[in-house]
């Protein structure tokens, strides 16, 4: 009976199920930071909810965002979604070269949203509708500049994967840590599809 | 080249400061120089420094905790002094710039760096062995965690000698802390420590969500699990939803200061309201992270005391359960009088009322497990009766001041100091002090004195109500907060009244301390070689004091709440057998990156606070170097060999017959 | 859905068919959002309504055919971290924009 539980052999997990225990582990400790990643971005929608008329007489939404743009940039983001899960795919049939593949190109489509976000920051300062403008400029600035800093470390990510898979292949170390990025990856979508909707097109409207 | 820094930030002229300073500089080297002349180094790095043990990270935790208590209460003391001088047009002996500095580092301090590091030290020397676990989930990452901590904390302590720290109070309210107002460097101290100790707050809050769900023992369904383990995973839910918050808050405050925007600023649509909207939907989760703990604590003693499986476990639950909803729910109580109106201040009125029945149905949990139990009256539990009693009288002038009539009156008067002290200190304080002679044994191998202990105890609860209820009484003659000086002679009396009750507080601290040294020196005379010194129920004590680094040689099964109480209830009574036949564990190694990064982190900080902008590159670059040595490195763990665990086990268990 | 499939790493991992119809129905639902507003031909509550609806429903594509979650896995934590989470975020973002709303009426701060 249970009298000698603490020095029985029968309740010792063996060291078979350890791998599988700690990858998935991880990617369950993954799935909670992203859970306190929603809130921060849920923080920064509430502060750019409250703050979108203050514009204090500076320019509002409606003039500034240019939704052809904005949509063009929603495809990159969308579409890099995909080619993540091209790769995801790869990984689950092993096949090496193909997951390096779709991540070089989930690489130039995030990198081409980036590029995109910097040059409309870089334009609306220009234009003298910078983050110091207004208390709404402040909000859509830090709220859309929040998103884009996640992609760049998300790129970054992406970069150090390359590398990683590259030199070590598919093993025990680097699949959880493809499976935490797509998971980020996709999250970032999620919060992206939220800013063009609650920001530009509600601003535009 | 060193941004706004230069020698002149440091305030020679002020003699509390400049001797403060040189008894820190001087401890600080007798330090040094003790630890270098016994040749300790070596050891303080691969046992404490580098260690991913939960135990020892708890260890640490802890003691960071009790040094900084001490720097928080030399606060309290010095601004009980000077309002009990500062009366009729006295101006006492701290400028108004120098005491708003202390409210607010006294403020800050006894949060976030004693109140967080005790739970999260706690939690860390506990959870992991209630749950019959070997480690946590991320050990790297606790590791990393606690230098985070402690590099907010030494950032805290930097700014009492060079520049200054905040002057707004411990939450900072815009826009007294925007660049207009505060333009000197104290507020950016208290932006620093909060965001980088607050990471490392978020990082701990899911590593240990994480253990408690994925890490139980086999057969320790969630609920099987000691109460404490269940306050503790509802106080890291807490804690990964509120932290982010105060991230961004602390965050647009940051990108007001440093890059001229316009979130909370007077001008431009900046809303200040917004800042104090923010800074609550944490604040007020957060006094729920601290106190939940402190509820499991005194769950556990009473529990162990009496002797008796506590009253209503389910009920403790779900009452745990529902404080973590409401807590997000009751935010705006801190601010009814900033205008939202009736519809508002009645919704969060209610509320806030609704928060305290759960509390309520805890309360009486406590009693009823007490009632008819055969209580043994520990200094645990003299805690505990003593935290039923105040934290039941601070809960019901929280509810007196969730009533927003009410509340117009008392807001920002001495009554909320005297509710949240009367919460905090009969909460949080006695609870976290009760843990800390309830599980001291299982960290150190010996008890503590109870001599000492009740001394501490009666101190801290005389000390209490002498300081804090004149509070109460003065806030209805119209005493605010944060007073550098009271035109009104008549409030003296009580204030000084006050004083003593503080004073004796002091000497509840130093009967700590005392405890602490008299405990050492007996130690040999109170060894735990059980493992079970007070014939307790959870898992903990099913393994030696202290145990060794793997925990449980073989992980324990489970098959009921208090199982280790069910297994000693068994005919013919619980023995520990030896095993025959061990086998290697599989455990993480030591990790050298989490105190680099956690120094790195320091810098980062003072550079960031001074501006000196070639810094920050070249730290932020070290934090992610440092990272991608930790990322590509596979030298991280490692198999305790199967002969070592033997030798271990048997010692023990030489111990164990020993006793009997 | 048969093409979804747990594996032993605790994720489950989607087939080539859930991956394209996840991409068609995130380009449509995106064409149709953007296409109310910039055709300028519908009302605002209209165009409210169809802005909401096509992102929750984007979320929804997002979470399921990318992020294959499902309750399944975890034992179901990794849906119920997120439904709470979502929950509090609600109360969060409601409660300060109703109180935010409110402040300001009360206070004639415009806005």
């Amino acid at each position: 009976m249970a009298t000698d539980t603490l020095s029985n052999h029968d309740a010792h997990a063996h060291d078979g199920h350890e791998h599988h225990d700690a990858s998935a582990m991880k990617v369950f400790g993954f799935w909670i930071y992203l859970m306190s990643d929603l809130v921060i971005f849920g923080t920064l929608f509430a502060t750019f909810g409250v703050l979108a008329t203050a514009t204090a007489g500076g320019p509002t939404g409606k003039e500034l965002f240019e939704l052809p743009f904005v949509l063009v940039e929603t495809f990159l983001l969308l579409i890099s979604s995909f080619t993540f899960g091209m790769a995801a795919l790869a990984q689950n049939a092993g096949d090496r070269g193909a997951v390096l593949k779709w991540l070089a190109v989930t690489f130039l489509l995030g990198f081409g949203f980036v590029a995109m976000e910097v040059y409309e920051f870089h334009h609306l300062i220009v234009e003298g509708a910078g983050p110091d403008r207004s208390a709404f400029l402040s909000a859509f600035f830090t709220l859309v500049g929040t998103h884009g800093l996640h992609v760049t470390f998300g790129l970054i990510w992406i970069a150090i994967m390359f590398i990683q898979i590259s030199k070590r292949g598919l093993d025990s170390v680097t699949k959880p840590r493809m499976l935490c990025l797509s998971l980020f990856w996709h999250f970032l979508d999620i919060v992206w599809i939220c800013v063009f909707s609650f920001v530009y097109l509600f601003g535009a409207m | 080249m060193f941004g706004k820094l230069s020698l002149d930030s440091i305030p020679y002229h002020e003699p509390i400061i400049m001797v403060t300073a040189a008894v820190i500089g001087i401890v600080g080297a007798l330090v040094v120089g003790l630890v270098t002349y016994y040749r300790k180094w070596g050891y303080l790095w691969r046992e404490w420094i580098t260690s991913i043990d939960h135990k020892k990270l708890g260890i640490m935790y802890f003691l960071v905790a009790l040094v900084m208590m001490v720097r928080g209460f030399a606060d309290a003391i010095m601004m009980r002094t000077q309002q009990a001088i500062a009366a009729g047009g006295a101006e006492g002996y701290l400028p108004p710039h120098h005491y708003d500095q202390i409210f607010t580092a006294h403020g800050v301090i006894m949060i976030f760096f004693v109140a967080m590091p005790m739970v999260i030290g706690l939690m860390n020397l506990v959870v992991p062995l209630q749950i019959g676990a070997r480690d946590v989930a991320f050990p790297f990452m606790n590791n990393l965690s606690f230098w985070l901590t402690a590099a907010g904390v030494v950032l805290v302590n930097i700014s009492l000698v060079v520049g200054e720290f905040a002057k707004t109070g411990w939450l900072a309210y815009a826009p007294l802390s925007e660049l207009q107002y505060s333009p000197d460097v104290g507020v950016d101290y208290w932006i620093w420590a909060l965001q980088i100790s607050g990471i490392g707050t978020t990082l701990t809050g899911i590593n240990f969500f994480v253990t408690i769900m994925k890490m139980r023992t086999k057969g320790m369904t969630l609920f099987r699990m000691p109460i404490f383990t269940w306050t503790a995973l509802c106080a890291n839910v807490l804690i990964i939803l509120a932290f982010p918050v105060l991230t961004v808050t602390i965050a647009l405050l940051t990108l007001d200061r440093y890059l001229g925007m316009n979130f909370f600023t007077n001008d431009m649509g900046g809303s200040q309201m917004m800042y104090v909207n923010l800074i609550w939907i944490w604040g007020h989760p957060e006094v729920y992270i601290l106190i939940l703990p402190a509820f499991g604590v005194f769950s556990e003693v009473i529990a162990t005391f009496t002797k008796k499986r506590l009253f209503g476990y389910k009920t403790m639950v779900w009452a745990t359960a529902a404080i973590t909803v409401l807590s997000f729910i009751v935010w705006l109580h801190h601010f009814f009088t900033m205008g939202a109106g009736a519809n508002v201040n009645a919704f969060f009125g209610i509320m806030t009322m609704i928060i305290a029945v759960p509390t309520g149905v805890k309360i009486f949990n406590w009693l009823f497990t007490m009632y008819r139990g055969r209580i043994q009256f520990t200094s645990p539990v003299l805690w505990t009766i003593g935290f039923i009693i105040t934290f039941t009288l601070g809960g019901m002038t929280g509810v007196m001041l969730a009533v927003p009539g009410a509340n117009f009156v008392l807001h920002n008067s001495l009554f909320v100091i005297a509710h949240f002290h009367n919460v905090i200190i009969g909460g949080v304080v006695f609870g976290m002090l009760a843990g800390l002679t309830y599980w001291f044994p299982k960290a150190f191998g010996f008890t503590l004195n109870e001599k000492w202990g009740k001394r501490s105890f009666w101190c801290w609860l005389v000390g209490f109500y002498l300081a804090f209820m004149p509070l109460y009484a003065l806030s209805f003659f119209g005493a605010m907060r944060r007073m550098q000086s009271y035109e009104q002679a008549e409030w003296q009396p009580l204030m000084i009244v006050a004083w003593v009750g503080a004073v004796i507080i002091a000497l509840g601290i130093a009967c700590l301390v005392i405890q602490l040294v008299v405990s050492v020196r007996d130690r040999e005379k109170n060894r735990d070689l059980t493992g079970d010194p007070w014939d307790a129920r959870t898992l903990e004590w099913a393994t030696s004091s202290p145990p060794p680094k793997y925990n449980f040689a073989f992980l324990p099964a489970v098959d009921s709440i208090d199982s280790f109480w069910e297994m000693k209830q068994q005919p013919g009574g619980f023995k520990r057998e030896l095993a025959t036949k061990f086998e290697d564990i599989h455990m993480p190694k030591n990790t050298t990156e989490g105190p680099i990064i956690g120094v790195i982190s320091i810098v980062f900080g003072f550079a960031l606070i001074w501006h000196i902008w070639w810094l920050v590159g070249v730290s932020a670059i070290g934090i992610f170097a440092t990272y991608m040595f930790r990322i590509f490195n596979d030298d991280i763990d490692y198999h305790v060999h199967a002969d070592e665990v033997e030798r271990t086990e048997r010692e023990y268990h030489k111990r164990l017959e020993m006793q009997a | 859905m048969s093409d979804i499939h747990t594996s032993h790493d605790g994720a489950s991992h989607g087939s080539y068919k859930s991956y394209i119809i996840g991409l068609v129905l995130s380009i449509v639902l995106t064409l149709i959002a953007f296409g109310v507003v910039m055709t300028g031909s519908f009302s605002v509550p209209v165009m409210m309504v169809t802005i909401v609806v096509t992102a929750v429903a984007q979320v929804l594509v997002q979470l399921i055919l990318f992020m294959h979650l499902n309750t399944k896995a975890e034992g179901g934590w990794n849906v119920i971290s997120f439904v709470f989470t979502i929950g509090i975020l609600v109360m969060i973002v409601v409660g300060s924009l109703w109180i935010m709303h409110n402040i300001h009426v009360n206070m004639m701060l415009g806005g």
